[in-house]
């Protein structure tokens, strides 16, 4: 076991975990994703109170931590301790493993989502197959939920939002075909159709990222209008089906108590939180994969070199220091009272460390300029991959709170009339129009 | 035990199939009458698939696929049956659909 | 991509299968039966993933876990009573099914013990997996398109008479 860890390390073979039959990195890969998909959810959660808040004008919660940055631990405590309350008539069975199938379902995507060119745990050939298939495993969790639940609002709520995933899902499934269709181009550019090369496609979510860039260029701007398109019908139908605003109806309060959580108290609540926000972010992975370049740092072939690799890598530790930055601006600016004593100590902590991050992710690339060592070059190349791939997924992330500040809910029928018969008509004309323009221009 | 060959998928095969047909036959309730015949086609779709990968080619995977599609309609179908006839006499059991005859 | 631990994944997913199938056949409510199909069809899908069929795998989690079941999963809540689960389960008659159903299995087993050898000897030939869909399509493209383009229909027809048989007035 030990020399397979470090068979891993030296960079003497590369390839994923999957690849490489390797149970204890794959292993190790699981544990980090499920770590980083954690921290990540818990971000989220404070992320969406303040920047709500603040949409409206408000503050937001000020005060569990410093900027109420202890609140989402202070809510998770309070879930934990709470009561669990089991409806009387209910299906005990079903009820208990309703969130964990949402669980699961949302969890088991971040199997094929890569972190770089072979830092996936396992690229299969089917990636994208599976993920689809996988994420429509989640509405058996919602239909469950709400059948458990043995009451009529979590019942309705359950339907309602059952059969708005399922809605949603064909058209998320057409536009990823014609993002799956450009894979199989070799020219490059925004027109670029090569006659060269065997035409053959690619389901695996690395080969994507390989494909854009090759042909150097996302395909989010690949025959100008349709990726285009094809990416706008899947954003908003991810949105739909993760039952986001402004697709939420069936978990609004406002409306139908809460939809097919309303039994569930405590933990099992948050469980279906943690399905909700992680389906979210394995969704936006999904997106950026496809169409914005997964991995890649913007122009990955114009500005190629190392002259430029460097300033790029350069970006994380600068993203940090940025970051630790506002965090003391902030500690400049809490009230000079004895009250706020703790509050600022702990903001000013929290900027000290976000700067030593900072600091820390610059000397890597630094480092690895100055001294020639293999390892310290793969791991600014790694760096690198992973920041520009969070830094596009938390640009969603921001999308998805500032959609639920912004934009009043669809009534149901609306929801099911624009999934059919607006986001599936155009996704199909956006597929065949994509094939029409890859086959007259080759 | 030895290698998995192809006779072991068949015979886990033979084993759904024999009991999606006990239970279209002896069940009363619709429904499960209907998930039954899904177990059938599944049964028949790992056949195809076991005999595609003994002979190497991909004909088998192909019909399954079909198969699945088939199965698809058929069970929209046979659910909005049921559903209609629902309507009429609230009932779902199979013995008790027998409005022909008085 | 050499396959590991095959006879353990192999007995785990068909006795998964198997109890899956057991479940949905003897289950007195209706909604523990779909869950219990749910599980047969993803243990399928991991055989037919140890089958080198990823493409059809995908399709039946897909289509099957996650289109049929939920169709089913609806109708059973629309038309669960909840006198229906204090009925009688099975049939009258229900030994002679049982009877012709061993029968059944006894006739399959024993064809397969006959022909024993002609499924040995065959040495499985490498298929390589990293081109299964694009086979797939050239051959659902070349040499099924018309059976692809009478799918299309079946499902269309199946569209339309799902809608009109659940209408309440036509």
């Amino acid at each position: 076991m030990l020399d397979s860890l470090k068979s891993f390390l030296d960079g003497s073979v590369s390839g994923t975990p999957g690849q490489l039959n390797n149970q204890v990195w794959a292993l190790i890969y699981v544990l980090i994703i499920f770590a980083g998909v954690s921290v990540a959810v818990i971000a989220m959660n404070w992320l969406e109170r303040k920047a709500l808040a603040h949409f409206q004008v408000r503050l937001g919660p000020m005060r569990v931590g410093p900027h109420g940055l202890l609140q989402p631990i202070a809510d998770a405590v309070k879930l934990l301790i709470k009561e669990d309350i089991i409806p009387a008539e209910s299906d005990k069975f079903v009820f208990w493993i309703a969130p964990l199938i949402g669980l699961l379902a949302a969890f088991t995507v971040y199997t094929v989502v890569p972190f770089g060119p072979s830092q996936a745990v396992s690229d299969m050939n089917i990636g994208i197959l599976f993920m689809l298939g996988v994420s429509s495993l989640a509405v058996l969790g919602i239909v469950m939920a709400g059948w458990a639940s043995n009451s009529h609002y979590p019942l309705i709520g359950a339907l309602r939002s059952s059969a708005q995933m399922v809605s949603y899902e064909v058209a998320m499934g057409l536009a990823v075909i014609s993002a799956i269709l450009m894979t199989s181009l070799h020219g490059t550019g925004l027109y670029g159709v090569s006659s060269l090369g065997d035409g053959t496609g690619t389901l695996s979510m690395i080969g994507i990222v390989q494909a854009q860039q090759e042909q150097h260029v996302w395909f989010l701007f690949k025959f100008f209008p349709l990726g285009l398109i094809a990416f706008v019908i899947f954003a908003i139908a991810m949105v739909a089906e993760t039952n986001r605003a402004p697709f939420d109806l069936p978990e609004a309060e406002s409306e139908l108590t809460a939809g097919f959580h309303t039994e569930y108290s405590g933990l099992r609540w948050s469980l279906f939180m943690l399905a909700e926000y992680a389906a979210m972010i394995a969704v936006s992975s999904i997106a950026v994969t496809l169409w914005l370049g997964g991995w890649l740092r913007p122009f990955p072939n114009l500005l190629s070199g190392a002259t430029w690799d460097f300033i790029f890598a350069l970006f994380p530790g600068l993203t940090f220091l940025a970051l630790g930055a506002i965090a003391l601006l902030g500690t400049v600016r809490m009230p000079k009272h004895p009250y706020f004593k703790i509050q600022t100590i702990g903001l000013a902590a929290f900027g000290v460390v976000l700067a030593g991050i900072g600091v820390l992710l610059l000397a890597v690339p630094i480092a690895a300029k100055v001294s020639n060592q293999s390892i310290l070059s793969r791991s600014t190349e790694a760096l690198m991959n992973v920041y520009w791939f969070v830094a596009k997924v938390a640009v969603f992330m921001y999308l998805y709170i500032w959609y639920r500040a912004t934009w009043p809910r669809y009534r149901f029928d609306q929801l099911m009339k624009v999934g059919w018969k607006v986001m599936l008509p155009i996704s199909l004309g956006a597929l065949i129009l994509t094939a029409i323009v890859g086959v007259l221009l080759g | 035990m030895a290698d998995i060959g192809t006779l072991h998928y068949l015979v886990v095969a033979a084993a759904l199939f024999v009991l999606g047909v006990i239970g279209v036959l002896t069940r009363r309730n619709v429904v499960i009458v209907l998930m039954s015949i899904e177990l059938i086609l599944n049964a028949v779709n790992l056949n195809l698939v076991a005999f595609s990968r003994m002979w190497g080619n991909l004909h088998g995977q192909v019909f399954s696929i079909f198969i699945v599609v088939d199965a698809a309609a058929e069970a929209a179908v046979g659910l909005g049956i049921l559903i209609a006839f629902f309507r009429n006499k609230e009932t779902i059991n199979v013995d008790e659909i027998d409005l022909l005859k008085w | 991509m050499t396959p590991v631990a095959t006879p353990f994944f192999f007995y785990m997913l068909s006795g998964l299968a198997i109890i899956g199938g057991l479940l949905v056949i003897t289950r007195r409510n209706a909604v523990h039966s779909a869950l219990a199909l749910i599980l047969t069809l993803l243990a399928v899908a991991g055989l037919y993933l140890m089958l080198y069929a990823p493409f059809v795998a995908g399709v039946q989690i897909i289509v099957y876990a996650g289109g049929i079941m939920v169709l089913f999963l609806f109708v059973i809540m629309l038309v669960s009573l909840e006198r229906t689960v204090k009925e009688r389960q099975f049939n009258r008659i229900w030994p002679v099914g049982l009877l012709a159903s061993c029968a059944l299995l006894a006739l399959l087993l024993g064809v397969y013990a006959k022909g024993k050898t002609l499924f040995e000897g065959r040495p499985a030939p490498p298929l390589t997996e990293s081109s299964n869909t694009q086979q797939i399509g050239l051959m659902l493209y070349g040499n099924y398109m018309f059976a692809f383009e009478v799918a299309s229909l079946l499902l269309l027809v199946a569209i339309l008479g799902a809608v009109i048989m659940a209408k309440k007035r036509i």
